[in-house]
């Protein structure tokens, strides 16, 4: 092997950076959506390198459910402090209130209610192009995204209609009211995604490692007991995501391989509290890491459905 | 999968087919084998199985990922897919074989170093085999690998297996692209010579396709001999807290050919200024050199005024520039594409108006003969062209370098990209117009 020769991380990781270099140079208002979960930790490191010394030159954005995961919300801020960058973060409660997002009776996730909270932040702050850490390697829906990803004015993702993407050659071009989502991450693997956050020495939130928690049976899931409801003159905003008692409980030595909010997040059984045990425990996975995701088990075609209304 | 304990190489590849002739067969096949399915994804396969096939899984169901596809029983678009063997990555663009076909395959060819051309055993070459292979020549895919498929419905015949072999071996020298060109006797469906040898043909000595595709040397597939660097984004850091950077001025981006090192000589196009590497500056620290795909920050020892659109290159072979150009076009869109027309050309981190003023000639993929000036190039067309830039572009023949040599036509009313192109190499390359340059 030549010496002039990038190793599969370094070539992901140049890719990447030239995705984030374009994205600085064609778009106005761009914005990184930062949620403190894997993927976006990546996306930030690989932003440093893409412009450092320079901060970098877009604010974060979060849409929270509301049912985050504390660990999760703490960590979100840590990192953004620390990056001296600009964290706006929108709520799904805000948009209950406001009437802006309804919720549907006997929908425990509030996965589907993100939507209008985001396209909300988006009309907000006149974002034209929001860059997201989602892989084409998670679902098949994702398999056939874009870099580059456009949006109608409603948000809208139409695949039958994407724009080819030749070479490294991104067509930005927008009308107005339309957006990009951008996912410089669109090549990596979840194995890359830990094989980098080891390589950069990341930090990530503690819920990815090895833990004790008490979970619930449901579906074909381990569910996280939520926090107790404390707020007696407030609508238990966990009302339908708590065990029945029919539903099996216990104490679990737990983690987390990917995180939604924590009524859709599935525990998996895990000894794993290090880096070099994660990676060898998805060398070994024979599940995907969306399996543990309740929100995708609607339907086969549950993600695809919801891209086109203009989720992520 | 295995886990990775030292540095591990990647590989680019994409799968060319026709309906039916297995190609997502042929992925499920090295995904299933390579053990990068999982049960999950084989939970939902058996679903749909259940619905849809009968009751026997399919393994195409795999990467046809749509509802609409599955529904319709067709690939709309490129999908890419990833697996990995103890030896090395890879990813796949899997392209559909239907109408919109060149455009997808163009779309998936154009970031692949291998091109995987399936061979239905019971049909030989058909028009499609000599248009896939026409499409990875000028697509300038440097390895290329026929995978004939269905030998167990033709008996395992190495007669067939031969005749097909001999077929495409005669036409492919009108097609000399190719660093190397290799021919596997498969079955997708049962796995033979995928992934593990064949009992069924001891006449065939070579390597599994997995094995061509773990071994292949792909190396030498980025152009490291003319340094090009196409300036993405000013780097000047506002109102920095660290004095020391309160006159750094860097420029990013990713090098799209050769080798560069600190002292080095370096030209600034357009405006053809001289200057030198002060510095090559990472996240991780600075380098003394940096190659071609790297993303990296250059400084230069004079103060010169340098943005985004602009192209440093090195001194040594210098790049064509001229606003004048010939190029292979590939229209993409259904309104066709219009002599005198503006459209917005980006090439490189650059896009300037363009206008193509003739149409020389229109090529016929599957007989590849040429028709001179064709009245138009409709979707899917491929044709020579002769285009005219507002500014000069700095830039290589593609068949130099598949970056500096590429461009993109967009439509300015649609904003859609309407056309790849590959420029013919310069009829013309910079002229330094100051008396102190010499090389």
């Amino acid at each position: 092997m030549s010496s002039y020769h990038l190793d599969h991380l370094e070539y992901l990781e140049a890719e990447a950076i030239h995705v984030l270099r374009e994205v600085a140079a064609e778009f106005e208002r761009p914005a990184i959506l930062f949620s403190g979960g894997k993927d976006s930790i990546c996306i930030l490191r690989l932003a440093e390198k893409a412009f450092r010394p320079s901060e970098i030159p877009m604010p974060f954005l979060n849409v929270e459910t509301g049912h985050e995961f504390p660990e999760l919300i703490k960590f979100r801020d840590y990192r953004a402090e620390e990056l001296g960058a600009r964290l706006i973060v929108r709520t799904v409660d805000e948009a209950i209130e406001s009437g802006a997002a309804v919720s549907t009776p006997g929908q425990v996730s509030r996965n589907q209610m993100q939507i209008p909270v985001l396209l909300g932040a988006i009309e907000e702050f006149q974002f034209d192009c929001c860059i997201g850490g989602a892989r084409r390697d998670e679902e098949k829906a994702r398999a056939k995204e874009r870099f580059f990803s456009f949006r109608d004015a409603f948000g809208q993702w139409d695949p039958k209609n994407q724009r080819p993407e030749i070479w490294n050659l991104y067509n930005a071009r927008l009308n107005s009211g339309e957006n990009m989502r951008v996912f410089p991450l669109s090549n990596w693997t979840e194995m890359d995604v830990w094989e980098y956050i080891k390589k950069e020495n990341l930090a990530v939130p503690g819920i990815y490692f090895s833990h004790e928690r008490e979970c619930f049976h449901r579906g074909a899931q381990w569910l996280p007991v939520p926090p107790p409801h404390s707020e007696n003159n407030k609508p238990d905003p966990y009302a339908n995501a708590r065990p029945t008692g029919k539903e099996e409980r216990r104490m679990m030595i737990c983690r987390v391989r990917t995180i939604a909010d924590m009524i859709s997040t599935g525990m998996v059984e895990s000894p794993a509290n290090n880096i070099d045990d994660i990676i060898a425990e998805i060398a070994a996975a024979r599940v995907t890491e969306r399996g543990s995701r309740a929100d995708d088990k609607a339907s086969e075609a549950a993600m695809e459905d919801r891209k086109k209304v203009g989720y992520f | 999968m295995n886990q990775s304990q030292h540095p591990v190489d990647l590989l680019r590849f994409n799968t060319c087919g026709s309906v039916d002739d297995g190609k997502s067969t042929l992925i499920g096949r090295l995904l299933y084998d390579s053990k990068s399915i999982m049960e999950d994804q084989m939970d939902a396969l058996e679903r749909s199985a259940d619905i849809t096939g009968g009751g026997k899984v399919n393994l195409a169901n795999l990467t046809d990922g749509l509802r609409a596809e599955r529904e319709q029983g067709i690939t709309i678009d490129v999908a890419y897919r990833y697996f990995a063997t103890p030896k090395r990555k890879f990813i796949v663009a899997d392209t559909p074989g239907h109408e919109q076909y060149t455009r997808n395959m163009v779309t998936g060819a154009s970031t692949a170093h291998l091109s995987v051309v399936l061979v239905d055993a019971r049909n030989g070459v058909i028009e499609q085999t000599r248009r896939h292979s026409y499409l990875s020549a000028l697509l300038g895919i440097p390895h290329i690998l026929f995978a004939i498929n269905k030998m167990d419905l033709v008996g395992w015949s190495e007669d067939c297996y031969r005749n097909i072999r001999a077929e495409i071996e005669g036409f492919l020298p009108k097609l000399d692209m190719f660093k190397d060109v290799k021919f596997i006797p498969i079955s997708a469906l049962e796995g033979d010579n995928v992934v593990t040898p064949s009992r069924h043909s001891p006449w065939y000595e070579g390597t599994t396709l997995l094995g061509h595709l773990e071994s292949v040397h792909n190396a030498s597939d980025w152009n490291l001999n003319a340094f090009r660097f196409p300036v993405q984004w000013v780097n000047r850091p506002n109102n920095p807290k660290d004095k020391t950077l309160h006159d750094f001025r860097g420029f990013s981006g990713q090098i799209t050919g050769g080798i560069v090192k600190i002292g080095q000589e370096v030209l600034i196009l357009p405006s053809g200024l001289k200057s030198k590497i002060r510095e090559i500056w990472t996240y991780d620290g600075t380098l003394e050199e940096a190659f071609s795909p790297q993303s990296v920050t250059l400084l230069l020892e004079d103060d010169i005024d340098v943005s985004r659109g602009d192209t440093i290159v090195g001194l040594d072979p210098l790049p064509g520039y001229c606003a004048d150009l010939s190029a292979q076009l590939c229209w993409m869109d259904s309104r066709p594409l219009k002599r005198n027309r503006k459209y917005y050309l980006k090439h490189g981190a650059q896009t300037v108006q363009a206008m193509v003023g003739s149409l020389d000639s229109r090529v016929n993929i599957n007989t590849y003969e040429t028709e001179p000036e064709p009245d138009q190039l409709a979707l899917n067309d491929i044709g020579e062209v002769s285009l005219r830039t507002a500014k000069p572009l700095v830039f290589d023949g593609y068949t130099t370098n598949r970056l500096t040599g590429s461009f993109v036509l967009v439509d300015p009313e649609t904003n859609a990209t309407v056309a790849a192109g590959m420029l013919r190499p310069p009829s013309q390359l910079y002229r330094p117009e100051y008396t102190d340059f010499s090389i």
